[in-house]
């Protein structure tokens, strides 16, 4: 399984062309109100991560990630999964 | 207590600050008068309609309105039952019957709403555990079909055969796998690259659902959809399609080769538990659907009219959808909303109806005019609408 730091790091980097708010990213942001991403913006972003990982991650699964924390616990535990 | 209807409240304030520079409200348009499938009257003036879906022009063909009337006298009207009780007439089976033949399949099963159609059939097809694959510009009751459903959910990029690819190849082995594609997207007017598409899908095991809404009767040697166009109609298991448009009354079915498809009449919720369409509407859509076989006449007049408003339009300095014209959808791209609902009543004074659509309906928060052409507009009807569309473009600022 791969260290959930290198997971935490590589996420900033995705979540990076998305940030067009320039804000501060932390375990905590949430990506619909701070980052105020639509729900487009959100699928993208969400497709970038799974394209990167080589996972998937439904619509369902999305639904309950609101923190970029979430996002990297999620994706550690889909690539133990597989 | 706690307002249930106050999480529309910026809603509410948007419509309320865009209608307070005295705009007319885009979304409460009424026709006083319908005087053909191009022309109604609005607020007392006659008024070109380009946003009716009305492709074939078929809501004031004298078959289908005479089918219709005798269906009223010979079966009243309403069944006032579920297909799978009192609601299936001689009539229904007639309009199953027509689907079959116009499709050459083998199973055809008829809905009271296109979206009922996506609900019941992408909903029952995918249950736990099974995966739906799907655009993401997929229409409202495709993503209303999965809701419903309980199978994982996975969107890929809009019309991205690598990405539909990637998604299909990480599901688990063994998992259940519908895909879910769109013929035509409504929003932008452009066409699916099917052929990859369907090949990839069937070449990882998936079964394939395509929505050929907004090609029937147009799109194909046999107006079957772009699906036939593209040369993969044998390789998708289920269309779905509907008859508020190009058929030119209210209703939605799928059509299967399938060999169990018709246990599905019996598992379907949204067929089961809702009443029946009217005698008189199955009946206009099965003259209609055996009248569209044999409408090669009027596709092709139906091709140049969205050939030629494409090119006016691009002409006249307008951002178009796509830039060659794939359907018979074209859509305007607005810089803003407010510039969008200026324009669409600009147009309307003109004495020109077409959609205004806005996110979250449209792709990438775009504000769309979308025209979707007849084949009963006329080339000098197709003259006025881009004289129309000058003038009020110049007087907005769009142009």
């Amino acid at each position: 399984m791969t260290d959930r730091n290198a997971i935490d790091a590589k996420i900033r980097q995705l979540i990076e062309p998305f940030n067009k708010k320039g804000i501060e990213v932390t375990d905590e942001t949430k990506f619909q109100q701070d980052m105020e991403w639509d729900s487009l913006t959100a699928m993208d972003f969400v497709a970038s991560v799974e394209d990167e990982f080589d996972i998937l991650i439904s619509m369902n699964r999305a639904a309950e990630i609101e923190t970029v924390g979430q996002m990297v616990d999620a994706v550690a535990q889909l690539q133990g999964d597989r | 207590m706690s307002d249930l209807l106050s999480k529309f409240d910026p809603l509410i304030a948007q419509r309320e600050a865009l209608l307070s520079t005295g705009l007319t409200d885009p979304f409460n348009l009424v026709m006083e008068k319908v005087e053909s499938p191009t022309v109604a009257i609005c607020n007392g003036k006659r008024t070109i309609l380009l946003g009716t879906y009305n492709y074939m022009g078929m809501t004031f063909d004298p078959d289908v309105i005479a089918a219709g009337k005798k269906a009223l006298d010979e079966f009243g009207s309403g069944t006032t039952g579920s297909r799978v009780l009192n609601g299936t007439y001689a009539t229904h089976k007639a309009c199953e019957d027509a689907l079959k033949d116009f499709y050459a399949m083998d199973h055809a099963m008829v809905f009271s709403t296109g979206y009922q159609a996506n609900l019941g059939i992408i909903s029952t097809l995918a249950g736990k555990d099974d995966y739906i694959v799907l655009d993401i510009d997929s229409h409202a009751s495709i993503y209303d079909g999965c809701a419903l459903g309980n199978a994982e959910v996975v969107p890929f990029r809009h019309n991205d055969i690598e990405a539909l690819e990637k998604r299909l190849k990480r599901i688990p082995e063994g998992a259940g796998k519908l895909v879910v594609l769109e013929g035509v997207y409504s929003m932008l007017g452009d066409v699916a690259p099917l052929k990859e598409m369907v090949a990839v899908s069937k070449a990882n095991g998936a079964m394939v659902l395509v929505d050929e809404a907004h090609s029937m009767g147009f799109i194909g040697e046999h107006g079957r959809g772009v699906a036939e166009a593209q040369g993969v109609i044998d390789d998708v298991d289920f269309i779905i399609g509907t008859f508020s448009k190009s058929v030119g009354t209210v209703g939605g079915f799928c059509v299967s080769n399938h060999p169990k498809f018709e246990i599905l009449r019996l598992v379907c919720r949204p067929y089961v538990f809702t009443a029946s369409l009217p005698p008189s509407v199955v009946a206009t859509a099965a003259t209609s659907i055996r009248k569209l076989m044999h409408g090669a006449d009027k596709r092709a007049h139906l091709w140049e009219n969205s050939r030629r408003l494409h090119a006016g339009l691009k002409q006249l300095g307008f951002t178009l959808g796509t830039e060659e014209p794939q359907s018979a959808i074209i859509a305007v791209i607005m810089p803003d909303l407010e510039t969008g609902a200026a324009m669409w009543e600009a147009l309307l004074n003109e004495g020109l109806y077409v959609n205004l659509a806005r996110p979250p309906a449209t792709p990438a928060g775009k504000t769309l005019l979308r025209c979707s052409l007849c084949a009963e507009h006329s080339a000098e009807q197709v003259g006025e609408i881009l004289a129309m569309f000058g003038a009020a473009g110049r007087a907005t600022g769009c142009i």
